[in-house]
């Protein structure tokens, strides 16, 4: 497994491609991937937004992820999982996060990006706050149902 | 014992810091260091708390060296 926090924009797409490639073990064995990205979007709650401040806390929000990405891994039959997750800065369009999961079978790989992504909003200790069109600041309180 | 204190995102504009170390004779949980931080003042509802990177109930009991953070409810993804 691996979880990365990045400071900076990432491309989701290039950070599968990579780690397909760097992962030699999973070649030949995996035949389904499901792939979860989050991306900032220009509007909340009614509001334009145009920018967003992502904070964390450095080391519980790995730990988190990893104990996470475990417990997926000890339910489901999964080859391997990627998290990248984005703080700081981040403007409409920038992916926020992505959930990237390898398993032999589809079900497997879309039970597992599903649990990941619904545990991760709940336990990863991540905050935003939003810059509105109009120049004030707010902080998100909650988080959407991601079963609506 | 030696507390180090951690505060994240709303709540820690809120209480206008973000980490101190406090200093506890005998037996102290979450919410006795949260009190003694913050002059006794109610918690805010919602709050959640970590000792050592793991989340805990209230009423846990601390140890020399831990590490306690307070933050509003999470908002990743």
């Amino acid at each position: 497994m691996e979880v990365k926090i990045v400071s900076e924009c990432f491309d989701p797409w290039q950070e599968i491609q990579q780690f397909q490639k760097t992962a030699e073990d999973m070649r030949g064995k995996f035949g389904a991937t499901s792939v979860f990205v989050g991306t900032m979007r220009d509007f909340n709650e009614g509001d334009d937004v145009k920018g967003m401040m992502l904070e964390h806390y450095p080391g519980m929000t790995e730990k988190q992820l990893e104990n996470i990405i475990a417990e997926a891994m000890n339910k489901w039959r999964i080859i391997d999982v990627l998290v990248v997750h984005r703080v700081g800065d981040v403007f409409p369009d920038d992916p926020i996060v992505l959930v990237a999961v390898w398993s032999s079978h589809r079900g497997d790989a879309f039970d597992t990006s599903r649990y990941i992504m619904e545990a991760l909003k709940s336990k990863a200790p991540f905050w935003k706050k939003e810059l509105l069109a109009t120049d004030t600041e707010r902080w998100v309180d909650k988080n959407t149902d991601g079963y609506l | 014992m030696s507390i180090k204190v951690r505060y994240f995102a709303s709540l820690k504009e809120e209480v206008g810091r973000s980490e101190e170390e406090l200093e506890f004779v005998g037996i102290a949980s979450v919410i006795d260091v949260w009190k003694q931080a913050n002059d006794d003042k109610a918690l805010p509802t919602n709050i959640l708390a970590a000792v050592n990177m793991e989340y805990v109930e209230l009423d846990s009991l601390v140890n020399d060296g831990d590490e306690v953070a307070y933050f509003p409810p999470v908002t990743g993804g």
